[in-house]
């Protein structure tokens, strides 16, 4: 596909696409009531904050935001800190079963939802997990370590095994060749996991649902989804709500796109 | 490196805090539901064993049938929807250009954006007042805007819609991968014998791409499966029950109406269909994988 008028506007339609519906919720999120109700709709916006005034005061959003902050940064630093040396393993040690435990993560990976739920639910009450983020930290580690375990084992692979002989011939631990030697190579890999652990859990609503009934403590999938107004939708500040949502993720999407596609594919089709 | 026996202590230590997660709050809960699939159990009632019983109820339910029917049919119909704006997608950015970076981070966006956001959105873009889609389709004539999310039809159409373009750049994603790794010389071996465009791309990419679709057919058949929080937002199983999917059927028996036994029988139903396909997966797929790991 070398033909220029092609490419263009095959490049085109894929940014138009993939973009031009969130962009309009974007510009609602920037409208007055009065445009957001207008038939037929408005295009441009008066550049209106009203509506994240509103989200954020009345409907509380700063909370919702919170509790996301703090589920999906728990989440993350805890399978990070549990996939990172159960990847090492995997990748290095290779105790017996190694290929059995990666296709069995795999499978697990591949359960859906609802098989658990109502299960995790009952282990929570008893724990008196229900309603806590803990609760819903605790499964999120469960569901984000098949990935994670997977995408850190192939990139402890790709790393020249002659780098932990050596520290293992220099008479280090295999603890201390992956804390000293290996984890700092493996730095990029780890970050590409973080990022799409956190994403995984801020974007999180079934278990969220389930688990977090008190609006205290609901993450902002479960916010946006609940929205409710006084007697119409509250279509401007679901935007706003929205946007606000899904603004770091996208920072975090246009720093690191590269990063992000390499632990997607996760050497899935490598070879 | 032949692991020493200490070696091999380390490594269970290693991978047993990872394997206790799993094992707690994913294999056994998936096991409970099996076994709690075999009793009947009403909220006020008495748990009482039924065996087989409430499959047996599962085959007879037509509501269930009809689940199961439009569930399969979203899967299809989005699986091969995002196969082919993925794969178009995946030929864009897999060229060299200027600013390639950022057109592959806004093809991105659509994945990242959370499901629930991204059902909002289409909600609001098919309102039958306010929407973007009545006002791009029919302008100022209000008279003909349609209640797209009221029509059974039309609702099926809005979630394979709002999945299809939230995750074609995940299937994009994977099929790129698949690109990276064929070779350039291929490609200038075969136009220097004359192959058009579309030769090139029927003869040489779409076959050495098999694999690459393979894993992103089956990756996206088994997360289409799961679809609930499109249809949780946007229609709640309706009109009727014509968007009702075998997950959000499930999730409303399970822990609106609280019938523990016969909600369970659909997710391990749900978990069974979902597990032979895995199977197939892993033996396609990754068993491939697993083999090619230096030993």
């Amino acid at each position: 596909m070398t033909n220029r008028p092609v490419l263009v506007g095959g490049i085109l339609l894929a940014v138009l696409g993939s973009l031009g519906p969130f962009l309009w919720f974007v510009m609602t999120s920037f409208k007055s009531q009065i445009q957001v109700e207008a038939i037929p709709p408005t295009w441009w916006p008066d550049g209106n904050l009203g509506f994240y005034a509103s989200a954020l005061i009345e409907h509380r959003l700063f909370h919702y935001v919170r509790n996301s902050v703090i589920v999906a940064g728990a989440t993350t630093i805890i399978t990070l800190a549990v996939a990172t040396p159960a990847a090492y393993a995997l990748a290095r040690l290779r105790p017996q079963g190694t290929a059995w435990l990666l296709g069995g993560l795999l499978c697990v990976a591949m359960f859906p939802p609802i098989v658990m739920a109502g299960p995790i639910w009952q282990i929570l009450d008893s724990l008196g997990g229900l309603n806590t983020h803990w609760g819903l930290v605790l499964p999120y580690v469960s569901l984000t370590l098949p990935l994670a375990v997977w995408i850190l084992t192939t990139f402890f692979q790709e790393l020249p095994f002659e780098l932990d002989e050596a520290a293992r011939i220099d008479g280090c631990t295999a603890w201390q060749a992956l804390s000293k030697v290996l984890l700092p190579l493996a730095a990029p890999g780890l970050f590409t996991t973080a990022i799409l652990t956190f994403i995984y859990a801020w974007n999180e609503f079934f278990f969220a649902l389930l688990i977090l009934t008190d609006p205290e403590q609901q993450t902002l999938p479960v916010g946006i989804a609940l929205f409710q107004g006084e007697f119409i939708m509250p279509w401007g500040e679901i935007a706003a709500a929205s946007v606000i949502a899904t603004l770091p993720l996208i920072i975090v999407v246009l720093l690191f796109q590269r990063g992000i596609i390499n632990g997607l594919s996760f050497g899935a089709v490598k070879g | 490196m032949t692991p020493s026996t200490r070696d091999r202590t380390t490594a269970w230590f290693m991978i047993i805090p990872a394997l206790t997660f799993v094992a707690v709050f994913s294999l056994y809960p998936a096991m409970d539901s099996f076994l709690l699939s075999l009793y009947s159990e009403f909220p006020g009632s008495e748990r009482s064993f039924v065996g087989f019983g409430n499959y047996a109820e599962l085959f007879r339910d037509p509501v269930a049938y009809q689940a199961f029917i439009v569930t399969l049919g979203f899967v299809l119909l989005s699986t091969i929807l995002e196969l082919i704006l993925g794969t178009g997608s995946a030929l864009v950015i897999h060229e060299r250009f200027r600013g390639r970076g950022w057109v592959r981070a806004a093809v991105l966006i659509p994945w990242t954006i959370p499901t629930v956001v991204a059902s909002q959105m289409w909600r609001f873009l098919l309102n039958d007042q306010y929407g973007a889609v009545n006002a791009v389709l029919f302008g100022d004539r209000v008279e003909a805007y349609v209640p797209w999310l009221a029509d059974p039809w039309m609702a099926f159409g809005a979630i394979v819609l709002a999945d299809v373009w939230k995750t074609s750049s995940f299937a994009g994603l994977l099929i790129l991968a698949g690109l990276q790794v064929i070779p350039d010389e291929t490609y200038d071996a075969a136009r220097i014998d004359g192959a058009t465009a579309w030769q090139r791309f029927r003869h040489i990419t779409l076959p050495l791409l098999k694999p690459a679709l393979l894993t992103a057919l089956l990756f996206r058949t088994i997360d289409a499966f799961r679809v609930f929080d499109l249809v949780f937002v946007m229609t709640q199983g309706g009109p009727g029950d014509a968007t009702q999917v075998i997950q959000f059927y499930g999730y409303k028996t399970l822990f609106t109406e609280g019938r523990v036994g016969y909600g369970t029988t659909i997710s391990v139903t749900v978990f069974v269909v979902i597990a032979i396909l895995s199977l197939f997966y892993v033996r396609t797929v990754g068993s491939k994988l697993l083999q090619q790991e230096p030993a």
